[in-house]
């Protein structure tokens, strides 16, 4: 039937040159894979921006092509691009396209041709960010927040063109998130396989899952701030810019609510740490659970604990603004939802730790990050029960205790399960394992080098010592040992950048010299680890769709030989641990 | 419920190019996209609910303004629903198996969103010759700004009518065309609803929105 044939091309397009099959592809894999690298090279540009900050915090004056002006230039950009084209572009367009079609065991993502447009666009939006900093005056140094009526006004650097391209580039991702969620969302929902209901997926679906709820309904929030922003940068509105005189002048704006910029930011950005965490608790989950060979404890639980963080991370995000002027009222209710967002996070916490509780914990190089990553998120999240109190806050606010809680909570832990899940799923990707030695020592800087950096930042912030400084030379209230703390900070914080060439090192080395990884290396038992080739061939599955018997956790059934039982083994064969699900 | 046994997912089929799974699917996506839809316009309103609570703010529809008869909006929502209308029409044509008169409904459809965009069009120009500019005062940016969007989200609308059309000309298996129709009258019936808040908000008074803004508490 003619209409079948057009079904097939649009359904699954099989590749034939190799521009369709590496570059316009709508392989889930390879799209996947194109997110991927994309993100680490914006992430390598925010990383050495970091850098530099670091160089002129510990030492400085000591690069004189650092002033005030790049100095802000490289903290917005560093913040945005870690938050936004790092973080939430790797896990919803990498992790999610990768891990989606193959553990609910499709043949792709239900709109190919969609998800490859979400990638073009994703690119697209990461040139016109980088394209400003080469247009004059640089990019915007707003801070990543971008507050008006600063992020707008005479006096930032980058408000010529920078601060223009910046909220372009952020529509345009929108469009470009949008597209991939649209994607993620059906095919979890309409083209699972058969047997896999929705409790019987892993966890990292499950995470990515709801994130990409979040992204869907949170981005339309900054969506909303950019553009009406943007009329006020170049139309003169005043929807955010209240009357003012900037420079001696006074400025043709008149009666805007830089407060309702803020919430509707924050309206985008609570949600944001929240699309950025959900995946990273999903994905370790499954590292938890393959690498100590137990099931995952309280699978349920688990479920519903993210769809409760992801329900109530819509409800907190003023306790962004406890100094922003806000009516005070609003404190009580925020730091009450903040509170009450604690629990089902901590339950995840309780339900790693009693997984790996008397299990068979193998220390591989995914597990090793597993458990960093419980370690850091711990530690993260507790200083934000402090700052969640608006007592507590309002003498820590803009202090560097704000900037050790959130690197740790959103900044270092998601980067540690991206790097753990890297090291887990790589052998799928290429068919090679990653090299263990260089694994290890990659590990163990990354892990001490990012304590070492961001743990003594906390005893800065009760110092009271403020973010977002250019210098801090001449404040009674920053002793010397702080200015010595400062360069001990940036001496770690280089070593731990330069230490990520061993990453990509051995990305890059174990591609073509790695150790074949065969299947199923880790002895998983979730569907991905299933596909008659390794690396999955274009359709995933080969013939036949695999059927689906059981949960993805059973690891050490009692009175089966092996300590897994894949997805696909019917119970005629070994015994199911939990029938309930 | 007996786990052993392989448990056939209701929305799924081994054929993975089915059409008619594929209709399925789009009709997911479709209900997801107009979640986000939703959201965007949601919080549009709510900033709006509280910049128009601000002294500055001067409703377009005041008595001395220029939409204080409101009676061109009022025009432009009738032809926009008559779009609505069409779609309807169409896709009852296609329930009933009419392909002729599913045609003519699209048509006449995408008529009268055409119709649509050219008079919202003219009304702007209408008001910048006015001198009220986008820029003037915060009601006439929210108006210039509700307008356009709700507009580009027609005009994308247009090339999903575009592709059913050719669908309905090219012979489209019946199942399949009732499908798109269905989708495009869901996304048509939802921007015209979209279309009546809006209006409310451009004409609504600044006393209104105080009292709605009470009532939420901000």
């Amino acid at each position: 039937m003619a209409y079948a044939e057009d079904a097939e091309r649009e359904t699954l397009h099989h590749p034939k040159s190799f521009w369709t099959k590496y570059v316009w592809s709508q392989d889930h894999k390879v799209i996947a894979i194109q997110y991927s690298l994309t993100a680490i090279f914006a992430g390598l540009v925010a990383l050495v921006l970091s850098a530099l900050m670091r160089m002129q915090i510990g030492f400085p004056g000591a690069l004189e092509f650092i002033d005030q002006n790049a100095y802000y230039q490289f903290m917005t950009m560093h913040g945005m691009i870690m938050v936004i084209y790092l973080l939430t572009a790797l896990f919803l367009g990498g992790f999610g396209n990768y891990l989606i079609p193959l553990m609910c065991g499709a043949r792709d993502m239900v709109f190919p041709f969609l998800n490859m447009l979400s990638y073009w666009f994703y690119l697209l939006s990461v040139i016109i960010l980088m394209s400003s900093f080469f247009v004059p005056g640089g990019p915007t140094g707003a801070g990543w927040t971008l507050y008006p009526p600063q992020s707008i006004s005479a006096g930032t650097p980058g408000t010529e063109w920078g601060i223009v391209l910046m909220m372009i580039s952020l529509a345009v991702f929108i469009v470009a998130a949008t597209m991939g969620g649209l994607n993620y969302v059906t095919t979890v929902l309409q083209a699972r396989t058969h047997g896999m209901s929705l409790f019987r997926l892993p966890l990292t679906v499950w995470g990515i899952f709801i994130a990409t709820v979040l992204a869907l309904l949170a981005f339309p929030a900054l969506f909303v701030s950019a553009i009406m922003l943007l009329f006020d940068k170049l139309l003169g509105t005043s929807f955010f810019m209240p009357a003012m005189v900037s420079m001696g002048q006074t400025l043709d704006y008149n009666g805007g609510s830089p407060i309702l910029f803020q919430h509707l930011f924050w309206f985008f950005g609570h949600p944001e740490v929240y699309i950025v965490a959900l995946p990273a608790f999903g994905l370790v989950s499954d590292l938890i659970s393959t690498h100590a060979r137990k099931p995952i404890f309280g699978y349920k639980m688990m479920v519903w604990a993210i769809v409760a963080i992801g329900v109530l991370s819509f409800v907190v995000w003023a306790h962004h603004m406890y100094v922003s002027g806000m009516n005070p009222y609003f404190g009580f209710f925020f730091a009450t939802t903040t509170l009450v967002i604690a629990v089902p996070t901590a339950l995840k916490v309780y339900n790693w730790v009693l997984t790996l509780f008397r299990g068979d914990i193998h220390l591989t190089v995914p597990m090793l990050f597993a458990l960093a990553f419980i370690l850091t998120f711990l530690n993260g999240g507790l200083t934000g029960l402090f700052l969640g109190n608006v007592a507590v806050d309002l003498p820590l606010s803009d202090t560097y205790f704000v900037v050790a809680h959130f690197h740790m909570v959103m900044g270092v832990a998601p980067i540690l399960v991206v790097f753990g899940s890297i090291y887990h799923w790589y052998p799928k990707i290429t068919g090679r394992m990653l090299n263990d030695t260089i694994g290890r020592l990659h590990f163990w800087i990354t892990f001490i080098g990012t304590y070492t950096i961001y743990f003594p930042m906390h005893y800065l912030g009760f110092l009271g010592m403020p973010r977002r400084y250019y210098a801090y030379e001449d404040y009674d209230f920053i002793p010397q040992s702080a200015h010595d703390l400062n360069s001990f900070i940036t001496v770690v914080a280089l070593i731990v950048g330069v230490s990520q060439l061993l990453f990509l090192f051995n990305l890059f080395y174990s591609y073509f010299k790695g150790k074949p990884a065969g299947g199923n290396p880790w002895k998983a038992t979730s569907l991905e680890w299933l596909t008659p080739q390794t690396p999955p061939a274009h359709g995933n599955w080969g013939e036949k769709l695999p059927v689906v018997h059981r949960w993805a956790y059973d690891y050490s059934v009692p009175g089966v030989a092996e300590d897994y039982v894949p997805q696909t083994v019917p119970e005629s064969e070994a015994p199911i641990h939990d029938k309930g699900i | 419920m007996n786990v052993s046994a392989p448990q056939h997912h209701p929305n799924f089929d081994e054929g993975w190019d089915d059409p008619a799974i594929a209709a399925r699917r789009k009709k997911t996506a479709l209900q997801v996209m107009l979640a986000v839809i939703t959201a965007l316009f949601f919080l549009f309103t709510i900033a709006f609910l509280i910049r128009a609570q601000y002294p500055d703010y001067e409703s377009l529809a005041a008595p001395w303004q220029p939409l204080a008869n409101p009676w061109l909006l009022w025009v432009n929502s009738g032809i926009l629903l008559l779009a609505s209308l069409s779609f309807h029409w169409a896709v009852v044509s296609a329930r009933s198996e009419n392909i002729n008169a599913t045609r003519d409904g699209l048509y006449l459809a995408g008529f009268f969103t055409v119709m649509f965009l050219i008079s919202q069009l003219w009304l702007w120009q209408q008001l910048i010759a006015l001198g009220y500019y986008v820029n003037s005062n915060p009601a006439n940016s929210f108006f210039y700004l509700f307008t356009g969007l709700h507009g580009l989200h027609l005009l994308a609308g247009l090339f999903l009518w575009l592709k059913t059309l050719r669908e309905a000309r090219g012979g489209l298996p019946l199942s399949l065309l009732q499908s798109s129709v269905a989708l495009c009258a869901t996304y048509w019936h939802f921007l015209f609803v979209v279309w009546l808040l809006l209006f409310s908000l451009i004409v609504g008074d600044q006393a209104t929105f105080r009292a709605i803004a009470a009532f939420c508490g901000f």
